[in-house]
């Protein structure tokens, strides 16, 4: 099941460059959550800061704190156990390109060690039906790379080899950026679907994107989060006037 | 209007084929001389290429036949053990370099120290290993020539391995960290294993340069007129045998010395290419 995330004063830094200033914020579970802004506004940091990625960058650095569910993930737990709990979506699909569908599916798990083929036959068949790949790809489990598959097809083999490791939350970077709009609508149709099992942060760039899948919109700008609220009042009256203006088109 | 839009596909088509024409001469100079060695090979040493040739041992000079099974075998055996230190090492060496070590003194001391063992003269590694090995036992082995070679191959697998490696996408790392797999494990098992083609060509590069080094194994393998399968004593080679029936009197020798390097040559691409198919057959379609 999805679970809250509450972050407070969330500061973070590339090097001097101070790209995420006191974010305050709180994302209900088990919700979609669309984050929007223009480019380098920090939304992908944010994001990255949740699973601490971010400081998997050698001169990244962090403050504040991240709850998620009761854990307060940059104090209780370790990296590498909180990225199993909060899977990640990228903006390209980075399928791992020498591995069948079968094995970038069951990778999460087996490089943790887990063995059991037949319990791994059960999460992968599982994680590409929740991820609407399974009848496109069930017959070449292990015979074809999953470099092999269309733009679509990988990212929702990237949302599978996310969801086979059994997350909490589900946070997804810019997820559609780079598909066609027919695989576009179909990783909505997805998100839609998997916000009753998990609690998704979705960063877009496509503002009809975040009005259809999200109940909740934060607008950030230049590092600041200018607004959070319920996407239907960000979009139709929202309280801020650089929130209408980028949300109108005016700038951004 | 109309003319000068001709004239223009027209030059533009005869610079087309002279940059076609001249890609193709450089193709043909490029391979010209190993076709040649090759022909030239196999019109000077084919004939003396007898099944005794790969059965027997050297004969005394002066009697005829005789063959070269026992030095087909040595270099085997020295290539095996070599293969056995310089692939493992240079591997390590390559992910410690691209990995681990990145930016690191002590990365750059190695990467120094690799490009300049790369650039010691054969004999001079021979003489170490002969000073270091050698001496210290006191006689001449397969072992100390398998050193040699060993340590020959290092560099060049060490620095493939490091350039490869670096190739490989960061997003390909990212998708790893993202599922929670810890560093190393994501090190060893996903960014190696994409970079593995890359890394095999570079110790099958390494594997056929050694392969023909003739001045290590001087000082170390020494040679051997007889069967030897015994690391501790002297062991015959392939490259030592055909240096010494070259500079030997005997017309016999000499034509034994010419079907010696047919085969080293014949031996070192079936070793290539026996690698590269086992190693492709695993590959998925699609596979990048």
């Amino acid at each position: 099941m999805g679970v809250g995330i509450e972050v407070t004063n969330l500061n973070a830094w590339y090097g001097t460059n101070h790209s995420l200033q006191d974010i305050n914020l709180n994302m209900p579970g088990n919700h979609a959550t669309a984050l929007i802004g223009p480019s380098g506004c920090g939304k992908s940091t944010f994001v990255r800061c949740l699973n601490r990625m971010h400081e998997t960058n050698p001169i990244a650095r962090v403050t504040g704190t991240v709850r998620i569910g009761d854990l307060d993930i940059y104090k209780d737990i370790k990296p590498v156990e909180i990225r199993r709990r909060v899977g990640m979506v990228f903006q390209r699909p980075n399928p791992f390109p020498t591995m069948s569908i079968y094995d970038n599916v069951a990778a999460g798990l087996k490089l943790n060690g887990y063995t059991n083929r037949h319990v791994l036959d059960e999460i992968v068949e599982r994680s590409l039906k929740n991820s609407a790949l399974w009848d496109e790809v069930k017959d070449d489990l292990k015979k074809k790379s999953g470099a092999s598959l269309s733009g679509g097809q990988q990212q929702r083999l990237c949302i599978a080899r996310a969801l086979a490791v059994d997350p909490e939350v589900l946070l997804m970077d810019e997820p559609a950026s780079a598909l066609d709009p027919v695989s576009t609508s179909k990783i909505e149709d997805l998100i839609f679907q998997l916000k009753s099992q998990y609690t998704i942060v979705i960063v877009t760039h496509n503002m009809q994107q975040a009005a259809r899948v999200a109940e909740k919109t934060g607008f950030f700008l230049n590092g600041r989060m200018v607004e959070f609220d319920s996407t239907h009042k960000i979009f139709t009256n929202p309280s801020d006037k650089r929130t209408e203006d980028y949300i109108t088109g005016r700038f951004g | 209007m109309k003319d000068e839009h001709k004239l223009r596909a027209r030059i533009r088509t005869v610079t087309d084929s002279a940059a076609t024409g001249l890609a193709v001469l450089s193709t043909i100079l490029v391979v010209a001389p190993l076709v040649a060695i090759f022909v030239y090979l196999v019109y000077k040493g084919a004939s003396s290429l007898t099944p005794s040739f790969f059965t027997q041992i050297p004969k005394p000079p002066g009697e005829d036949g005789g063959g070269m099974a026992n030095a087909i075998f040595g270099s085997a055996i020295l290539l095996g053990v070599g293969s056995l230190i310089g692939v493992p090492l240079g591997i390590g060496g390559g992910i410690f370099l691209a990995e681990f070590g990145r930016g690191t003194k002590l990365a750059n001391a190695v990467r120094f120290t690799a490009d300049v063992l790369n650039g010691v003269p054969s004999i001079v590694m021979g003489i170490a290993v002969y000073a270091l090995v050698v001496v210290p036992q006191k006689h001449f082995s397969a072992f100390s020539g398998g050193v040699a070679l060993g340590i020959m191959m290092i560099p060049t697998i060490c620095r493939t391995t490091e350039e490869m490696l670096l190739m490989v996408p960061h997003a390909v790392r990212e998708a790893a960290l993202a599922l929670g797999v810890p560093n190393w494990r994501s090190v060893l098992s996903i960014t190696v294993k994409t970079a593995s083609p890359g890394i095999i060509t570079g110790c099958m590069l390494a594997f056929a340069r050694v392969a023909g080094e003739t001045a290590p194994l001087i000082f170390t393998a020494l040679g051997n007129q007889f069967w030897s399968a015994n690391l501790n004593e002297p062991i015959a080679a392939l490259p030592l045998q055909i240096w010494v029936y070259a500079m030997s009197p005997y017309d016999e020798w000499h034509r034994l010395a010419w079907a010696g390097s047919l085969v080293l040559i014949v031996l070192i691409v079936a070793a290539v290419s026996l690698v590269r198919y086992v190693t492709s057959r695993g590959v998925l379609k699609g596979a990048s």
